[in-house]
């Protein structure tokens, strides 16, 4: 495979940065998994992409729109009608769905190397969330495991929330540096702590 | 302004694109009937109140919505994906006026 390298190289700062003295609001970090892979199904074969999903990774999903199950080694979550991403710290899956699912039931599309996977986790994640988003980040309204669909101006990305103070955006890679330095600004209020 | 998308629940405005008026019947694209064509490329309903619109859920699941929104107030009173809706056929009236 192809050896993967980060687009937020030029401006990684580890560390402790802005208003960090009376503790660290949010901590950032880039989770880099080796698989982010895209299933379509195609109409009415939801539940056979869902099956898909649970005999390769493993993962039960929920019924319902952005019905998610977060997990360290894998994760899934559906993020638009029959669509779904599945991500794997290992590389490889879309090989492995690609197996699985034959096309008249959906597509498999490896955005590996298309995404950035960014991770924000503690006490401040959801108000530092909610200042680029129009969407409710409270516990009840986007539950762990669920994912969205949503914008920051241009930029598009899919939210799933993996723990109470944790969630993981994957964002265009193109956009990905813009993106990173941005939140790394919106978080100077709290205190951050890059890892 | 508001459209609650099926699938995400409501959304800013911002998160969408218009993709036009929705009472429009697309003619068989081998037709060569002129009227039909000029119908449905140039005639529009332009209500005060109601309107049927095509919303683009772009910045979210990308789904294609049929909206109604009121064109006065801008409140969005019925929102479904356009793939489910098939054709109303209460919108094919046309403007008055409009010729045959
Ligand atoms: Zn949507």
């Amino acid at each position: 495979m192809v050896e993967q390298e980060s687009p937020l190289k030029p401006v990684w700062q580890p560390g402790s940065h802005g208003n960090f003295a009376a503790g660290i609001g949010v901590y950032l970090s880039e989770s880099a998994p080796g698989s982010i892979v895209q299933l379509a199904a195609w109409a009415g074969k939801e539940k056979a992409v869902l099956q898909a999903i649970k005999a390769v990774a493993g993962l039960k999903l929920p019924d319902g729109a952005g019905g998610g199950a977060p997990g360290e080694a894998r994760a899934a979550f559906g993020f638009a009608p029959g669509k779904f991403l599945v991500i794997d710290e290992q590389e490889g899956l879309a090989e492995r769905f690609t197996q699985a699912l034959d096309i008249e039931t959906g597509t498999v599309t490896d955005l590996s190397h298309g995404r950035t996977a960014i991770r924000i986790a503690g006490p401040k994640a959801e108000w530092v969330l909610s200042k680029f988003f129009a969407i409710d980040f409270s516990a009840t309204a986007f539950p762990i495991g669920a994912g969205r669909s949503t914008v920051h101006h241009e930029i598009f990305v899919h939210i799933q929330r993996s723990a109470p103070t944790q969630f993981e955006l994957y964002v265009f890679r193109s956009f990905a540096r813009s993106f990173w330095q941005a939140l790394c600004r919106a978080s100077e209020e709290v205190g951050y702590e890059v890892q | 302004m508001l459209i609650t998308c099926p699938y995400c629940g409501p959304r800013n405005v911002s998160e969408y694109t218009y993709q036009g008026d929705g009472n429009r019947t697309r003619p068989d694209p081998a037709s060569t009937d002129q009227a039909a064509w000029n119908e449905y490329v140039y005639d529009r309903l332009n209500p005060a109140g109601d309107h049927h619109e095509i919303w683009q859920h772009s910045g979210g699941c990308r789904a294609h919505l049929r909206v109604t929104r009121n064109t006065l107030t801008h409140v969005v009173t019925e929102v479904s994906f356009a793939r489910d809706a098939g054709h109303r056929k209460s919108e094919r009236h046309r403007k008055p006026g409009a010729h045959a």
